[in-house]
């Protein structure tokens, strides 16, 4: 079982009726290590790591964990993997004690194994003091440490993160990260889904982009960020000068600069220097009689990634296909 | 083979455990279980009580003596509904997704909820036999048959969860699953001889009301308890729940298997 990958997708689809949430996408992950799953809200993310949990099936194409296929032996694949996801799947009437131990014995620990298991983990996950307090009583930071601790109980190989620090503030979420990096050093294999290039760049070793369902890019961190030309100087104008504007940023930078009309945004990659490009753009704008209304330097965001990767804008949620259920979309 | 039956019971008995846990947490949950039976049983007796003469023969010389065991049936099936509703806030709440995705018994999660419910009916029987008594209640028909009656309303209950149980994996909705079971129980109750004997009923409601099973329940636990004969409700209410657990049991686990 080693040498094989954490999990594998191969051609893997998922249709609700004529909605394709997820659309033939193959992928692969290493043992040992963060794979990040990238993608703007109803790009399919929860939609895989569903199958892969073995909440749902696929319509085409096979889902393996650890070489196991998921619809074959759903109940191996289980002993394998801890699910934790946006929304704590946790029961707020039961105090944080009572939830693990349940968890516990539902991997069929013993009494005695679930007891210390317990223990265990409300102390990694800093919850010994709040153990029984009932866990409506606990902060949102507090919630998805249980419900991540729960997802730890059974050991398992293979961890699934959908959307660990969605909604969570900046400081719960740096403590969360801490968590995760503490558990790929234990040996845990880990996907994990985002919708912020910032987490998968900082905790991902092999990133994943997904759009409608699609695979649109994949590769280290480093790769993705070489493939975007790194720092991004951005622009808005008015749309009479776009002509100008695009004309006076040739030979700015090796990447061509983008322009999208909805928010009336030059884009121009500039690579690693780009604080000494910004002066530049800015003497070239004003050789060219253009002035912008709003000028920014930046590292690339999600928007910057899609607009390069795919050439429109992150889609809007709502447009998007969704899973039909209302837990985890 | 064995393994997976204690596996099976492990899991069964861990789901309950949390499921009567909750119970105990919730005062709303605690006084629509708990306080609600005796406010009707309550209310009935002496409402009810009065306008039908608290005397006659009909009633085994105590109104009391009649609604015990008719308003026991309404209580478990009221008891049973808690199971779809139950059901419905776990999958919206996405604790079911956890268990889905656990190396744990896929019936265990619905044995677990529809177990718990019969512990709840337990303590809800054990409460309105307490307050009956004390309004006046009396088993006429010896100890055995009491118990038995006690038992085959737990089972009615029991069984009537399980349809509760498949009605919340369909709708999947908390207020869905309440009112579809209310809309369901409350005409089926009324129109039977749960409260009043059906021989005062309308003509073509009687057609209806004695051939259905909260009739039986209610005139099989007067047998039980009273002596008051019933033509054999006892063995037709034994089919009903037989039959609802044959077909309803596989129904909600196929359902809950099926999900997502």
């Amino acid at each position: 079982m080693n040498d094989q990958p954490a999990f594998e997708a191969k051609g893997a689809a998922k249709y609700f009726g004529e909605v394709k949430a997820l659309d033939g996408v193959t992928l692969k992950a290493e043992q040992g290590k963060i794979f990040g799953l990238l993608g703007p809200n109803g790009a399919g993310k929860t939609t895989l790591v569903n199958m892969l949990a073995t909440l749902s099936q696929p319509t085409k194409g096979s889902l393996k964990v650890l070489g196991i296929d998921v619809v074959e032996h759903p109940d191996r694949v289980r002993r394998q993997i801890g699910l934790a996801g946006q929304f704590a799947a946790i029961d707020e009437y039961l105090t944080g004690e009572e939830n693990l131990y349940m968890v516990g014995r539902l991997y069929h620990l013993s009494a005695k194994e679930a007891k210390a298991r317990t223990k265990q983990i409300l102390e990694e996950m800093k919850l010994t003091e709040a153990a029984k307090r009932l866990a409506k009583t606990y902060s949102g930071g507090m919630r998805r440490r249980l419900d991540l601790g729960a997802s730890l109980v059974g050991r398992p190989k293979i961890l699934f993160l959908d959307e660990p620090t969605t909604g969570l503030d900046p400081r719960t979420r740096l403590d969360l990260w801490h968590t995760i990096r503490e558990l790929v050093a234990g040996g845990t294999s880990i996907l994990l889904t985002t919708q912020y290039l910032e987490e998968a760049d900082e905790l991902a070793d092999h990133i994943a982009v997904i759009d409608r369902g699609k695979l649109i890019a994949e590769g280290t961190s480093a790769q993705l960020k070489a493939k975007l030309g790194g720092d991004v100087i951005e622009f808005e104008i008015d749309e009479t000068d776009k002509d100008k504007a695009m004309g006076a940023m040739k030979g700015v930078s090796k990447k061509a600069a983008s322009y999208d009309a909805e928010s009336r945004t030059v884009i121009v990659p500039v690579g690693g220097h780009g604080a000494r490009r910004l002066a530049e753009v800015v003497r070239k704008l004003d050789q060219a009689d253009v002035a912008p209304h709003t000028l920014s330097l930046h590292q690339p965001s999600l928007d910057d990634v899609f607009l390069t990767l795919t050439g429109s804008k992150v889609s809007k949620d709502d447009e998007e296909p969704k899973p039909k259920k209302r837990g985890r979309a | 083979m064995w393994e997976k039956l204690y596996f099976q019971a492990v899991d069964t008995w861990a789901i309950t455990k949390r499921n009567l846990l909750r119970y105990t947490r919730l005062p709303q949950l605690v006084f629509f279980s708990l306080i609600q039976p005796v406010i009707f049983l309550t209310l009935f007796n002496f409402v009810f009580g009065g306008a039908l003469g608290h005397s006659g023969a009909a009633f085994h010389d105590k109104y009391i003596n009649y609604l015990l065991p008719g308003i026991m049936v309404q209580v478990v099936l009221f008891g049973g509904l808690q199971t779809g509703i139950g059901l419905a806030r776990d999958i919206n709440s996405g604790i079911i997704d956890r268990f889905r995705s656990l190396p744990m018994s896929r019936a265990a999660v619905l044995a677990g909820r529809t177990l718990a419910d019969l512990i709840r009916n337990v303590v809800v029987v054990g409460i309105m036999l307490l307050v009956g008594y004390f309004y006046g209640f009396r088993f006429y028909n010896g100890n055995w048959k009491a118990a038995a009656m006690v038992v085959i309303f737990l089972l009615f209950g029991f069984a009537f969860s399980w349809i509760a149980a498949f009605l919340g994996m369909v709708v999947k909705d908390e207020e869905t699953a309440q009112l579809a079971g209310f809309l369901f129980v409350f005409p089926l109750v009324f129109a039977s001889a749960a409260f009043v004997p059906v021989a005062s009923m309308a003509k073509w409601l009687q057609h209806f009301a004695v051939n259905q099973p909260i009739t039986f329940a209610a005139d099989a636990g007067r047998e039980l308890a009273l002596g008051i004969p019933s033509h054999g409700a006892f063995w037709k209410l034994l089919a009903w729940v037989i039959g609802i657990l044959v077909v309803f049991m596989p129904l909600a686990v196929w359902s809950y298997r099926r999900r997502a």
